[in-house]
């Protein structure tokens, strides 16, 4: 686990990484009410769902979640984790609006900070950074802004344009620090370096840099030495230094897709998006889906 | 001669989306939705060649198809805070000075109903050119006021001060019906032209305010012979016809 200073990463490996390896429960172990937890992916893009279906089944609760956000919001609201969501969106992609979250949302179930995608970023790299706030045009004029002062202020420029004589207001988009980040990536090593092979890392790196800790899973772990076999070094984006957990979940990502290695399981997803239907349907559902282990997710998946 | 009554809708629909681009350069084109892509592409394809695409998710792709850059999310905004962009979005609600919304129906904070959220719709108002798309006109959705301000209109920019206006433009939007922009004094939304077959009277019962009506309203321009070649070349497959059947 992530306190382990052990300098044996299990393969028979050319470099010597710490052992952080985990597991599932041991990750979803460091969880604890009221954190502020990030989740990597985008949509229904690489979402680290074996993680979030762990989640749901623990006993963790009130939990803020910080996400561009997918079926991982929409499950975690579902099952009642869900105190705050920030968030710009929540979609699954093929499916527009994730039924789920709206049912939530439209219930009043859950409070939110309503951002814009790119505040969003700023959010996450002013925590990365350790700056309070980062300045932006983006949010100006908008209800994120309006509607939302208590949490999302203005700053005026200590500087005078050079163009325009003045200094400008602008929004101060405030760090959105977390307590925990939670990624899937396609491959990575015992040390916890990880690697995207898929054509958009997303926030993933910014994710983990904003957090205190942060726990990757990944399709495959391999012997650091073999990453540059996997992808060119362009997809090396998150490095040992961000990292505190990693455990190999294969298919871990599914419903959502993690290409090249798969694409989005879009029959899965209709059935699940049909779920959100009725309290029935739900329950159905989540007996089938949720009330089991990853192994028996993924063993009952490939009975199907 | 092509006459009104051989006119398809969603073409003319493809081609007045394609004029929101006309003298925009090299810079990114990002319709969004159906027939904004096409028509997107069909400006790209005949009189705006150095419009940059993306091929809907991480690369930038030429008019063949082929990869030209790498353009990742975080990247987009690279793009959109630099202004080298005219966005076409959609809109649930859209009012009299161009403010958009399709967050939410209701309160924001508990809907009636959940929508996208608010996506990239503020940072895009208040950085680079805007314009939307409303493919079935309406009272509902051409709106006194709207729920909740995503984009920003031009009474919303004006109250954020200078910061706000400064790289605001909201251009065109484009419907089913009709093309209207905001080219009044007070920028209040001004009906620009009508498609072939639809009156102004059509326009007005179907917008929930007043519109800006000039005495003379022209006709949308109808697609030449050669776009209606290159229509039928970027989409086979009719897609257009189901997003606005004809009328």
């Amino acid at each position: 686990m992530p306190s382990s200073t052990a300098r044996s990463s299990g393969n028979a490996g050319t470099a010597t990484v710490p052992d952080k390896r985990a597991t599932i429960e041991e990750v979803v172990g460091e969880l604890r009410d009221g954190m502020t937890i990030g989740i990597g992916g985008w949509g229904s893009r690489r979402k680290p769902m074996a993680l979030v279906r762990a989640l749901c089944r623990s006993s963790v609760k009130d939990l803020t979640l910080v996400s561009y956000g997918g079926p991982d919001v929409g499950l975690l609201c579902a099952t009642g984790k869900v105190r705050k969501v920030v968030f710009a969106f929540v979609s699954l992609d093929s499916i527009a609006l994730e039924p789920h979250f709206r049912n939530a949302m439209q219930a009043g179930a859950v409070e939110t900070l309503q951002l814009d995608e790119g505040m969003f970023l700023l959010g996450l790299q002013a925590a990365a950074w350790r700056v309070p706030f980062l300045p932006t045009r983006v949010g100006l004029g908008s209800d994120v802004l309006d509607r939302q002062r208590e949490e999302i202020r203005t700053v005026v420029s200590p500087y005078v344009d050079p163009e325009t004589g003045a200094a400008e207001e602008l929004v101060a988009m405030p760090a959105l620090r977390l307590d925990v980040a939670l990624v899937h990536q396609n491959r990575a090593d015992a040390g916890g370096n990880a690697q995207f092979l898929g054509p958009d890392l997303y926030f993933d790196d910014l994710m983990c840099q904003a957090a205190q800790r942060s726990f990757v899973t990944c399709e495959r772990l391999v012997d650091t030495g073999d990453l540059l076999k996997e992808g060119s070094h362009h997809t090396l984006r998150i490095s040992r230094l961000w990292t505190d957990g990693v455990v190999e979940t294969p298919n871990g990502a599914h419903f959502t897709s993690c290409v090249p290695d798969y694409e989005r399981d879009e029959a899965f997803q209709k059935e699940y998006a049909a779920s959100a239907k009725s309290p029935e349907a739900w329950q159905q559902w989540r007996t089938a889906w949720l009330d089991l282990d990853e192994d028996g997710y993924q063993q009952r998946l490939a009975s199907r | 001669m092509t006459t009104a009554t051989q006119l398809r809708r969603a073409d003319l629909c493809c081609v007045a989306i394609a004029e929101c681009f006309r003298g925009d350069g090299e810079i990114v084109a990002n319709p969004i939705g159906t027939i904004p892509r096409i028509g997107g592409l069909l400006a790209r394809a005949s009189f705006e060649p150095d419009l940059v695409m993306t091929d809907g998710e991480a690369m930038f792709s030429n008019t063949d198809g082929v990869v030209e850059a790498w353009n990742p999310y975080r990247s987009m905004f690279d793009v959109v805070w630099s202004g080298r962009r005219h966005v076409i979005m959609g809109g649930s609600q859209i009012d009299s000075l161009g403010n958009q919304n399709f967050a939410a129906i209701g309160d924001m904070k508990h809907p009636k109903v959940q929508l996208l959220g608010f996506r990239g719709a503020p940072g895009n108002t208040a950085n680079n050119v805007a314009s939307y798309w409303v493919p079935a006109h309406g009272p509902r959705v051409l709106v006194p006021q709207v729920d909740v301000v995503t984009g920003i209109g031009y009474d919303r920019a004006a109250a954020a001060g200078p910061a706000a206006t400064r790289y605001h433009s909201v251009r065109y939007v484009v419907t089913n019906l009709a093309v209207l922009d905001f080219e009044t004094p007070d920028r209040r939304m001004r009906l620009r032209s009508v498609h072939p077959g639809v009156t102004v009277e059509d326009v007005a019962a179907a917008t929930g305010f007043e519109l800006v009506v000039p005495d003379d309203v022209p006709t949308s321009r109808a697609p030449t012979e050669a776009e209606l070649a290159l229509l039928e070349q970027i989409d086979p497959a009719g897609e257009r016809f189901a997003e606005v059947p004809d009328a």
